[in-house]
């Protein structure tokens, strides 16, 4: 097991309405932490009482467990005005925090796992998308992506075709952007933040920053959680459990352009929590 | 025409019976979502207003408001089923079979249901006792739908499909999600796979529909 990469990210650990039932006491990297407190008084402390960092952004608690912490990365749409921001709790996957992510950045599943909702067929073709590491942000893009949903959103009144894009903020944050149905000029922003428990369990905290003035409140949580207990099952049945690097390990029919970009980004930099690899 | 409006959340094992049922007797309905995870709705007063208990499902048909999954399953038999096959009130026997089926729901739903809620959204329970108990009740169906098999017969009671087969198929078909696999359970997955096969069938997260089932099992 090597933590050392990920012990400099930050991790979400709580959301404002889990912090305001009491202290949450949980698991990051293998290691037991409590966080209490209030949104502007946060604290976090392991099962011997030493603090971590702690900040309050996106609507979570974010901590870091390493000497050095990156900075937090930037979500900017996050702060514009008339964007609804939706956190939608916390779901545990028994998987690695990797295979989480990597499915949040597949698109060709969308038919067979969220039938009827992000695709359907016969519409199972993804055309050809541009996927990149940004050296200058240190992240992984995808972009130009085109797919036929059934229903893109809890707004959408009909189906048709959406534009994606993805980012890849952290190892273990995936950020997605896609048409806005009743603002096309405006993409929506879906995030996944993954907690990782241990090399093979996550708490996964989905986040929505959208533009959708109808739909109530449960209405727009019970649509992402949807989707996202949908793929739960079959994250949990992967295998290998943990994700593999070495392109020799995994046959790859079902990786993508992105999964390979972010499989070589997560080699180059040594993020090897939650990795299958010769060089751990 | 809408028949009744239900306060649904999608993720419940217990709503899902209702929505299957009415898929099942092409019955059209209303949903109010109800933010039961994570906001807690369904605990709040205005839902305590329509069911003291604060569970779900509730289900509202004019002046009816129902908050069991049993008494939701019999009154959508005994109003939509022109057959009399859901629900079969005029054999004595078979409706007694019936209404002790629907009691092992409600088992299922205190093991299996609550195993599942804790590893999925870590809801506080006792999960020993929880996790035994599910175990327990996955074998003893599996015992019980082994002499089914013996007997020539797909279903829990009688010679067809009843509601007792749709109360206790959500968390049995869900119960891979809290780790209890059905690869020890042969009987189990007959009897699941000829729920899902029936004409109507709907689906939930965690509950695939029956093409992938299939391609699934040509891969393995
Ligand atoms: N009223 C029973 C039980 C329903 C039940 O337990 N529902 C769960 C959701 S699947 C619930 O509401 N739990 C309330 C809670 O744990 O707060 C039935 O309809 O079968
Ligand atoms: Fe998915």
């Amino acid at each position: 097991m090597s933590r050392a990469y990920a012990l400099n990210d930050w991790y979400a650990v709580a959301d404002a309405q889990v912090l305001a039932r009491g202290p949450r006491r949980t698991m990051l990297l293998d290691q037991e932490v409590t966080v209490s407190g209030t949104t502007d008084d946060l604290r976090v402390i392991d099962a011997e009482g030493s603090a971590y960092p702690a900040q309050f952004r996106y609507g979570h608690v974010w901590t870091s467990l390493g000497d050095a912490p990156r900075p937090l990365f930037d979500i900017p749409e996050a702060d514009e005005p008339g964007r609804r921001l939706v956190p939608c709790g916390v779901v545990r996957v028994k998987c690695s925090p990797l295979r989480a992510v990597e499915n949040f950045l597949d698109i060709a599943h969308f038919p067979f796992v969220h039938t009827g909702i992000l695709g359907s067929e016969p519409h199972t073709e993804v055309a050809p998308y541009k996927a990149e590491i940004r050296d200058d942000v240190d992240e992984v893009w995808a972009t130009k992506i085109s797919f036929y949903q059934p229903q893109a959103a809890k707004s959408a009144e009909a189906g048709g075709d959406t534009q994606y894009l993805y980012r890849v903020a952290a190892p273990t944050t995936a950020v997605l952007y896609k048409t806005c149905p009743p603002k096309p000029e405006a993409m929506d922003v879906i995030a996944i933040f993954v907690q990782p428990r241990t090399e093979t369990e996550c708490d996964v905290w989905p986040w929505m920053a959208l533009y959708d003035d109808v739909s109530a409140f449960a209405g727009l949580v019970q649509f992402q959680q949807e989707i996202f207990l949908q793929d739960r099952s079959i994250l949990e049945n992967q295998r290998p459990v943990k994700l593999p690097l070495d392109p020799k390990m995994e046959i790859p029919t079902r990786a993508d352009l992105t999964s390979i970009a972010y499989r070589r980004w997560l080699k180059s930099k040594g993020a090897f929590y939650g990795a299958l690899t010769e060089d751990a | 025409m809408s028949q009744f409006t239900l306060y649904d959340y999608v993720l419940s094992g217990n709503c899902y019976k209702i929505r299957l049922m009415a898929g099942l007797l092409n019955v059209a309905y209303d949903t109010v979502p109800v933010d039961f995870y994570p906001g807690l709705e369904h605990r709040g007063e205005a839902m305590r207003a329509l069911n003291p208990s604060g569970t779900l499902p509730v289900l509202v048909a004019g002046e009816l408001i129902l908050s069991e999954t049993q008494s939701m399953l019999g009154w959508l038999a005994a109003s939509f089923d022109r057959s009399g096959m859901w629900y079969p009130v005029s054999d004595a026997g078979l409706h007694a079979q019936v209404l002790q089926w629907l009691g092992f729901s409600a088992r299922l739903t205190a093991s299996v249901g609550a195993a599942r809620l804790n590893a999925m959204l870590d809801w506080p329970t006792d999960i020993e006792t929880v996790r035994g108990a599910a175990r327990k009740d996955l074998d003893e169906l599996e015992v019980l739908l082994t002499d089914r098999v013996f007997a020539g017969q797909t279903w829990l009671v009688g010679d067809g499909p009843t509601i007792a087969d749709i109360a206790c198929f959500p968390y049995v078909a869900l119960s891979p999600d809290a780790g209890f696999e059905h690869d020890g359970y042969p009987a189990i997955r007959n009897w699941l796979y000829a729920v899902r096969s029936l004409p109507g069938f709907v689906t939930m997260p965690g509950i695939h529909p029956l093409h992938e089932l299939r391609e699934a099992e040509s891969d393995g």
